[in-house]
């Protein structure tokens, strides 16, 4: 009975109402908004289909200076309540691939001076460019995520950005003990001497934000880009939008537009690219699947009793008289 | 010239002997012949060390580990460390190099202890002290430095130390009495004869003189053949030769009996005497389980490779877009990409194999062998097979085959010593219709006088107490017993001071039996002088008579007679015998009270024997005489005229009475071949005996039943028929009967079918397992094993020492290659020990040779049921949950890794992480299953033991049929689903993020790779640690702790593990990894449900199992539950509980006769008494308890009586 319960209470937490519709549409991204209001919104941002904005940008590379910009606008049915999260997602991206995977090297990353300039033999052959080191070094690091993404909400045509925090998406241990800037005296950049920045990167690592303690190997956007993600398809946290008063909801239902500084090439390899705006609950993300799997397993628990106990009424009798056949 | 004709003569003299292809000569005393004979050649023979250990100090290594990595297990890892060590792995080759290296080890210094004992116990029999005569001198040397042609001097009751020709004693008509038994496991004395020229030498320096060679046969192992001829040198003439025979030849392992001194000539020495040929060598047995484990891990070796095959093709199908193989983010290195294609796919093949290695663990071999090993632990501490008397616990020589001791199907069993104490008594006699029991001894003093004959029925009248005499002077008369002369001078004195002194030797031990019996009876039988027989009647007069003739016994006549005067001119024939042999043949006396008696001894399995007697006239004396000198001259069918003569010589006798002797039975025998017996073994008794002897013991211990047909297969059948006939006679008679009957009834237990028991002597056998010139000898064969195995009960007898291990061959090989136990005491049966998949030494009185070559040693037969049915069973259960928790559980552990490759390019990225993936068979999930292994009862010991039926549940390898092991597989596979499916939507269709309002930080965090590994793998780690906790049935406080333990361990080490930087680690991915998944409410969700999920249908398939389709074993499980779960409500109750059990035992026990009609009203007789005992304190639940015992004992009641 237990999981029943459960499985109702995290339902519940979905989206009250039309779970079964809901549920049955969970399972297939749709690109367009939903109608439930706790569903993520996702928008994908690829721009293979010629009709979308960012088809232009389509075959980017790396190296495209400016940055290839599109804008794709949206509309919000329902206001964001609470707290907004907003990720990027990736998909056909093997982050969880052997070589990808173990092209890091942890003590450069943990700002051991030694592996700055002597990185692991892992991060082959993204560890030396034109004889130098590089930091950091590794495939990880230097496939690093690069669009930039901007949210504006259209009001009678007036374009209000709206605030994205970019500190506080990394775990915190993260941020604070696993990832660490060289030490030593003098700024970044002087600590970093003697390194050069990852092939793909327009900038060295040093320069990747203004704030000193956003910089370096201790950049959020990095630090998340550098936990391999488990499966070939997913997302990342991106930036927060924090509610400002208890008066308005954090994204009003209404218009909104998405503007991308559309760097990151996903076409070579059929990748897409979405971006996503999410809230969590008490319980955590939004999880359709472990309420619905609550539901079946606590109806099957429920049935399998019902049927036991009638076979044990039925049954448990003849077996304690223990007439053993020959 | 000389040499030609020399060499012609004795070829002559020995005729059919010049086709030895392989001879030897020998020189006594290691002297040259004269010179011209021959010329000398010295041959070299091997010393006279015996060798039973495997390895020398030298070759042990390499021997040992070739014989390591012969285990198909062991190479397998060898190979995989290989690869792991020359090619790029996802793991490191420690992660395989350890265990193996640890289990190699642990394994070689095992087995060189045990042979480093071996080597102990040799060293200890080649070096005992042998005398021989050097120089006319005698020399006391080791016994490994004995050398052929040196003579030997041996002692009364010292053991021959190798194959000797007699050459003379001290006894003037060159005999000696040698006992052989613990060689054949006849306890007799057999006479042996000294070659004709030499028997007069006396003293060493007489002996030495000796000048002689001898020619024999290479060794060969059987016992009672032997050709040769010794060349005797006398000075300058020319050589005696004389033929040797068996009879010349003392064979090692026996020992000299009643006989001062001998001198003797070594012909085979050490490995080379027929003691040792008669050995096997000690090969490595390996158990059923053991067999069918290595079928398993073939099974997941094909697995294995073809999931690495599956994924190394789909690795270059997906791979064949380049985008795939080599995306803009993830670039090969330069020599990466040159590497050519077949051989980058060959080691990408094998880099799969290794990350899929665990699925073959290296710790179930190191948890097997440690459960065998720590387990046969609880055998040797099990009390209740400790034997008092002795001081002696039973042994474990090897631990390898501890849970082939559940599996038996048939046992082999000695007899002499095994199923019986090997003494004989005189239990009974009766006269006329009444019978006479002798009081044993009272008080140390044997009474002789009619206060110590039990007289049952009233005293008999005048006739009677005439018969009475002439019966006691029959049995005191009509034997071939010798007394013991040592001081025969003095002898008689000595028996009329004391009875008990003189010592009785007969080759059949029932004479000596009757003899002493007798003497009990008042009537002693003192000696046979110059033909006069004197024996001491009650009175203590002297009696003497003539010894005319002796009727000598033999197996077809089944009887023997002697014809005496006695003083007073009458003349008496004799005769005893078997029954069937002699009521034909009475014509006067009580015969049918008589023959009632006996049919009743035979059935309680005494020895009985008929007495008869005639009174012969001088003329009918004077005929029978001349009929047997006749027969005795005759040159042609001597054999069959001599019988003729018999048979018109004994007939129509006067029925005296019938005497019955017991070979008492070893104590609780009986009880133990039934209980073996209703447990589904097939009982073989294999002895040296003769066939009547061990027919007695075979109906003593309830072998043969009063309704069980005897089929025999004897020499005396076969000569009367052909063989082919009796075969294929007996082989309708039993399949005329069987033919309805399905298969699996074979425990031939069931009152109403028909049960037919085997007999078959040595000779019969032998007959069928040669090997026919047409090349049909298969058909024999064939033919028996099908007569035996509708046998419910074969005795083999006459049997060699080899011929019983070609017996246990026989059925070891034959087509349903069943699991064969045989138990021995001693020497001779060493090679059937040694032959069946387990052998079972008994730790005998005389020698420790069985014990010491047995697998296990027990202290007496009757331990062999606990062992079997209890420790034997429990042992099976034990493992092979084991074998297949532990299958299961790696199949549970590397199945989503074969799932995330499909998800991660196929590039045989790791899913978890690799302290996981070396921990988790080493302590995550192994002290548990270790402490099942060792602990389970899944019933009780006293359930096991009284039911012995359920045996059958666990017979032939059930646990591990492909059945279950497919059920096992699957729900691994099942298991491996759902665990990485689930992690996957949760991963997939949702974002897994930390609650902020846990965390205290408002964030919203990404889980990477390694989380998704870790949630697996928790989710891993507590289904297979409650799945083991869901099969446990006997729960310890050592069982929660482990249990509990190892899933806290689990935490801590993983709270550990990511809880800080590990400073000598090249990669932190695994930095707070654990603490973020727990952080995470849906995780916790996901766990909790995965668990559950996983569980179930184990949980379905038992509950319903034991609903619908109980076995025997879970019924009696349902049972005791139930009556536990009432009982342990009053712990009163509990505690009364076992020693109730006790109880019944020992009620059992006095009753062991009785059918188990009366152990069925015996088990509701004290149902009844117990619990009226109890006071009505406890009230309702007490009545409930009640009912359920009652099933219970009611259940316990119609399982005996089946």
């Amino acid at each position: 009975m237990g999981f029943w319960s459960w499985g109702v209470v995290t339902l519940q937490n979905e989206c009250p109402g039309n779970t079964l519709a809901y549920s049955s549409i969970s399972f297939f991204y749709s690109p367009t908004v939903n109608d439930c209001p706790f569903f993520p919104l996702q928008i994908d941002y690829t721009g293979t289909e010629p009709s979308s904005p960012c088809n232009k940008c389509l075959n980017v590379s790396w190296d495209s200076s400016p940055p290839c910009t599109c804008t794709i606008n949206f509309t919000l049915e329902h206001s964001f309540e609470s707290n907004v999260f907003m990720y990027y997602g990736l998909s056909n991206f093997y982050q969880n691939h052997r070589r990808y995977v173990k092209s890091r090297d942890d003590s450069q990353l943990n700002g051991d001076n030694a592996s700055l300039l002597n990185p692991s033999k892992e991060c082959e052959p993204y560890r030396t460019n034109e004889d130098k080191p590089i930091a950091p070094c590794g495939a990880i690091a230097n496939s690093m995520f690069n669009d930039t993404l901007e949210l504006y909400r259209i009001d009678n045509d007036t374009r209000t950005p709206i605030t994205l925090i970019k500190k506080g998406i990394a775990w915190w241990t993260d941020k604070n003990v696993k990832f660490r800037n060289p030490t030593g005296d003098g700024n970044l950049t002087a600590l970093f001497q003697g390194t050069t920045k990852p092939v793909n990167w327009p900038k060295p690592v040093y320069m990747l934000d203004s704030e000193p303690d956003n910089n370096g190997f201790i950049n959020e956007d990095f630090i998340v880009w550098m936990r391999t993600a488990a499966l070939p398809t997913f997302r990342k946290l991106y930036r927060l939008i924090e509610r400002k008063n208890n008066l308005q909801p954090t994204l009003q239902a209404g218009k909104y537009s998405l503007d991308i500084a559309y760097n990151y090439p996903v076409h070579s390899f059929d990748g897409r690219k979405r971006m996503i705006l999410s809230t969590i609950s008490w319980m955590g993300g939004k999880n359709p699947f472990l309420g619905i799997a609550y539901i079946t397993v606590g109806s099957i628990c429920f049935f399998l009793g019902v049927v036991l106990l009638i076979i044990h009424h039925k049954y448990g009798n003849r077996n304690t008289s223990a007439d053993i056949p020959n | 010239m000389d040499c030609s004709l020399l060499r012609t003569l004795v070829s002559r003299y020995c005729a059919g002997e010049e086709n030895w292809v392989d001879s030897r000569t020998i020189y006594v005393g290691h002297r040259e012949p004269p010179p011209g004979t021959e010329a000398y050649i010295p041959q070299r023979f091997p010393d006279n060390r015996i060798v039973s250990s495997k390895y020398t100090f030298w070759n042990f290594i390499p021997k040992n580990l070739f014989e390591q990595f012969r285990r198909i297990a062991n190479f397998y890892f060898l190979i995989i460390f290989l690869v792991q060590l020359i090619i790029d792995t996802p793991t490191s080759p420690v992660t395989s190099g350890l265990p193996l290296l640890f289990v190699i080890t642990v394994t070689a210094i095992k087995q060189g202890y045990e042979d480093w004992l071996r080597h102990k116990a040799d060293n200890a029999m080649n070096q005992c002290p042998v005398h021989f005569i050097q120089h006319g001198k005698l020399v006391r040397k080791q016994s490994r430095k004995l050398r052929v042609g040196d003579i030997v001097m041996v002692k009364e009751d010292e053991p021959f130390p190798c194959d000797l020709i007699f050459l003379s004693s001290n006894r003037e008509d060159g005999t000696c009495f040698v006992t052989t038994a613990s060689l054949d496991g006849e306890s007799s004395h057999k006479t042996y004869y000294a070659v004709q020229d030499t028997k007069a030498f006396r003293n060493e320096q007489e002996i030495d003189a000796l000048h002689a060679t001898i020619e024999c046969e290479q060794p060969q192992p059987d016992l009672y053949k032997f050709v040769g001829r010794i060349n005797v040198y006398h000075d300058r003439n020319e050589p005696t030769a004389r033929p040797l025979g068996s009879e010349n030849l003392l064979l090692r392992g026996a020992t000299l009996k009643n006989t001062e001194k001998i001198f003797g000539v070594a012909i085979y020495t050490g490995m080379e005497t027929k003691m040792a040929l008669n050995y096997q060598a000690k090969s490595q047995k390996r158990s059923a389980v053991e067999k069918s484990m290595n079928v398993f891990l073939i099974v997941y070796l094909c697995i294995l490779i073809s999931k690495a095959l599956i994924n190394t093709v789909l690795k270059y199908v997906w791979q064949s877009e380049p985008f795939r193989d080599e995306p803009w983010y993830n670039q090969k290195t330069e020599p990466e990409r040159k590497r050519n294609l077949f051989l980058q796919a060959f080691t990408d093949f094998l880099a799969f194999m290794v990350l899929f290695n665990y699925i073959i663990p290296v710790s179930m071999y190191v948890t097997v062998e440690m459960q065998k090993f720590l387990g046969s632990y609880f055998l040797t501490w099990d009390e209740e097979m400790f034997d008092e008397d002795t001081g002696e616990g039973p042994l474990v020589n090897t631990s390898d085959l501890n849970e082939e001791l559940g599996q038996i199907e048939y046992v082999f069993t000695d007899k002499t010593g095994t199923l019986t104490e090997n003494n004989m008594e005189f239990v009974e006699c009766c006269i006329e219709g009444h019978v006479y029991v002798p009081h044993v001894i009272c008080n140390g003093q044997i009474l002789h006088n009619c206060t110590g004959i039990d007289m049952i029925d009233s005293s008999p009248g005048g006739s009677g107490k005439e018969r009475e005499e002439l019966f006691f002077r029959a049995l005191c008369l009509c034997h071939t017993v010798q007394v013991k002369d040592d001081d025969s001078v003095d002898g008689l004195k000595k028996n009329q001071l004391s009875r008990r002194s003189c010592i009785y030797i007969s080759s059949s031990p029932d004479e000596v039996a009757l003899v002493e019996g007798i003497q009990r009876l008042g009537y002693t039988y003192l000696r046979l002088k110059d033909n006069f027989m004197e024996i001491l009647n009650r009175e203590n007069n002297l009696e003497k008579f003539e010894l005319l003739e002796v009727l000598s016994f033999d197996s077809v006549r089944r009887r023997m007679s002697v014809i005496v005067k006695s003083s007073a001119g009458d003349i008496f024939l004799f005769c005893k015998g078997a029954d069937s042999s002699i009521f034909p043949r009475v014509k006067e006396g009580k015969i049918d009270q008589i023959r009632s008696r006996v049919e009743r001894n035979a059935v309680e399995g005494l020895r009985t024997l008929c007495v008869a007697y005639k009174k012969l006239t001088a003329e009918e004396y004077s005929k029978a005489q001349k009929l047997l000198q006749n027969a005795k001259l005759a040159l042609q069918d001597r054999e069959k005229k001599l019988a003729e003569a018999y048979e018109k010589i004994e007939r129509d006798f006067i029925l005296l009475g019938a005497t019955a002797v017991e070979d008492r039975l070893q104590e609780k025998a009986a009880d133990t071949i039934e209980a073996l017996q209703k447990a589904g073994i097939k009982v073989w008794v294999l002895t040296g005996d003769k066939m009547e002897t061990a027919a007695a013991t075979c109906y003593a211990c309830k072998l043969f039943r009063r309704n069980t047909q005897i089929l025999e297969l004897t020499t005396k059948k076969i000569e009367e028929q052909s063989l082919h006939d009796v075969l294929f006679d007996l082989s309708k008679t039993v399949l005329r009967h069987n033919g309805s009957l399905t298969r699996d009834t074979f425990s031939g237990l069931s009152t109403d079918m028909q049960d037919y028991g085997l007999i078959i002597d040595g000779a019969a056998l032998s007959l069928i397992m040669k090997p026919r010139q047409d090349g049909s000898s298969a058909n024999y064969r064939e033919l028996f094993l099908e007569i035996c195995r509708n046998c419910s009960a074969v005795l083999c007898c006459r049997m060699a020492p080899l011929q019983k291990a070609q017996i246990v061959k026989l059925i070891k090989l034959s087509k349903e290659h069943p699991i064969t136990l045989a138990i021995g005491d001693g020497a001779n049966d060493v090679s059937m020990i040694l032959e069946a998949h387990v052998g079972i030494g008994i730790i005998g009185k005389e020698g420790r040779q069985a014990a010491r070559n047995s697998d296990y040693a027990i202290p007496k037969f009757k331990h062999l049921k606990k062992m079997l049915l209890v420790h034997g069973h429990f042992y099976y259960v034990r493992i092979s949950e084991l074998v297949q928790y532990f299958f299961y559980k790696n199949v549970c552990f590397i199945f989503p890794q074969f799932l995330y490759q499909f998800f991660c390019g196929f590039s045989q990225q790791t899913l978890y992480d690799t302290a996981y993936l070396t921990l988790y068979n080493i302590s995550f999930t192994s002290l548990p299953i270790l402490l099942y292994g060792l602990m389970e009862q899944h019933v009780s010991a006293d359930t096991l033991k009284r039911e012995p039926s359920l045996y059958r549940d666990v017979a032939k390898n059930a646990l591990l049929r492909w059945r279950a092991f497919i059920y096992w597989t699957f729900l691994g596979v099942f298991d491996a689903v759902v665990f990485f499916f689930g992690a996957y939507f949760l991963f997939d269709n949702t974002i897994l993020t930390s609650n902020g309002q846990l965390m205290t930080t408002s964030t919203h965090m990404m889980f990477g790779n390694w989380t998704f590994g870790t949630l697996v793998f928790t989710v891993l780690v507590f289904t297979v640690t409650l799945k083991l906790a869901l099969d446990t049935h006997y729960w310890t406080w050592i069982n929660h702790f482990m249990i509990w333990g190892s899933l806290v361990f689990y935490i801590i080490f993983s709270l550990l593990w990511g809880g800080i930087i590990w400073p000598f680690l090249n990669y932190q991915r695994m930095y707070y990894v654990f603490m973020q998944m727990l952080s995470s409410g849906p995780a916790w969700l996901g766990i909790i449900l995965l668990i559950t999920v996983s569980l179930l249908p184990d949980v379905l398939k038992k509950v319903l199992c034991r609903q619908l389709w109980p076995t025997a074993t879970e019924r009696i499980q349902n049972a005791s539950r139930h009556c536990r779960e009432h009982i342990s409500e009053f712990t009163p109750l509990a505690c009364l509980k076992s020693p109730r059990y006790r109880s019944s035992d020992c009620s059992n026990s006095p009753a062991r006769r009785s059918n188990s009609h009366s152990k069925k009203m015996m088990f509701t007789h004290w149902k009844g008494v117990d619990y009226s005992v109890l006071p009505s304190v406890f009230g309702y639940s007490n009545k409930h308890c009640r009912s359920s015992a009652g099933y219970h004992y009611g259940g316990s009641g119609l399982e005996t009586s089946v």
